[in-house]
């Protein structure tokens, strides 16, 4: 395969990391209404731990968009 | 890749110009004063006047103290539930950097470019956030060896741990410690770079969308447009919360500082 359109083939392999992170994103946010509606009490005071985990999601959706800027713009 | 004649260069808006002083040097480094200062100059000029605007101190607040004062009473809850008590002292460094962030991502989503103007979003750049992170990193680093001495290497061994599991909890232990400044910069840089880029590669297929005529202007311009303006709402919230993360996770390194664990 030439070199030039293996690293777009690359790069759009990597997008499917970031349509995993969507997942995890969706996931994170979708577990906490879900609990936050049973025990609306409690969902004011666990407001940390979800952006917490919403970070850790989204940073490796984030990697995979890292992965696919460098083999188009950098390798 | 460079780009085409005609087209939008998605990368072209995260160039670093020098503006004036193009020949200062220090040391062989040149310190011209460059789009990317300008722009850390604005916000910082605008985030101390909206502060300086609302300390009146007046008993009962007007809008602009009001403001002013959810802003720093947002991050002091913050901190009060994240580090307890002895977080009130770190509330200069965690409000400075929260609002540096938020005010360097909206004004980076200004749309001046209707003017002339070029907005920057200087938090786009691994070199600004990777300080930023480098100065949270630094602190937590040096409350901890102030605060525990060599006892703060009792951090990468959780409390309970089985006496066979400590050498790889340790090695796993501290190269999560070592990556948090590197995971600190990369998340703010990517999350702000990934949206500016899609906000171009949007604003290519509508100008090239309306260039080819009437068909693909109603099929791809006038979607990709009402596209454009949707992400633009979405890169809003995504200032705001990546502003949040970034000192929500300061705070909480600099409680693993201050407490252990």
């Amino acid at each position: 395969m030439d070199p030039e359109a293996a690293k777009l083939v690359g790069a759009g392999l990597a997008a499917i990391g970031a349509g995993m992170a969507a997942i995890g994103v969706g996931n994170v946010f979708g577990s906490f209404l879900e609990s936050a509606l049973r025990n609306p009490g409690a969902a004011d005071g666990q407001q940390g731990r979800l952006f917490i985990g919403f970070a850790a999601a989204e940073l490796l959706g984030l990697l995979a968009f890292v992965v696919a800027m460098i083999l188009i713009f950098v390798a | 890749m460079a780009a085409d004649a005609g087209k939008v260069d998605p990368m072209q808006q995260f160039q670093i110009e020098p503006l004036i002083g193009e020949a200062w040097e220090i040391g062989g480094f040149n310190i011209a004063f460059t789009n990317s200062a300008l722009w850390m100059a604005v916000t910082t000029l605008l985030l101390w006047a909206f502060v300086f605007g609302g300390m009146k101190r007046e008993l009962v607040p007007g809008r602009w103290q009001m403001a002013v004062e959810s802003f720093t009473g947002f991050i002091d809850d913050m901190l009060e539930a994240n580090i307890g008590k002895e977080g009130r002292k770190y509330l200069p460094y965690i409000f400075s950097l929260f609002m540096f962030i938020l005010f360097g991502n909206l004004l980076g989503l200004l749309p001046v470019g209707l003017v002339g103007l070029h907005p920057f979003t200087f938090t786009s750049h691994f070199t600004i956030t990777g300080v930023l992170a480098i100065i949270s990193f630094s602190i937590v680093l040096i409350v901890g060896f102030w605060k525990h001495g060599f006892h703060f290497f009792s951090l990468f061994v959780p409390h309970g741990t089985p006496a066979p599991m400590i050498p790889a909890i340790a090695l796993i232990e501290f190269f999560s410690f070592l990556i948090r400044p590197f995971s600190l910069a990369l998340r703010l840089f990517v999350a702000m770079m990934a949206g500016h880029v899609l906000l171009k590669v949007l604003s290519s297929f509508v100008m090239d969308g309306l260039n080819y005529g009437i068909g693909t202007s109603l099929m791809v311009a006038i979607p990709s447009f009402a596209l454009m303006i949707a992400i633009s709402a979405l890169e809003i919230l995504v200032a705001g919360i990546q502003a949040y993360v970034f000192a929500l996770l300061t705070s909480l390194y600099i409680n693993d500082a201050e407490h252990l664990h």
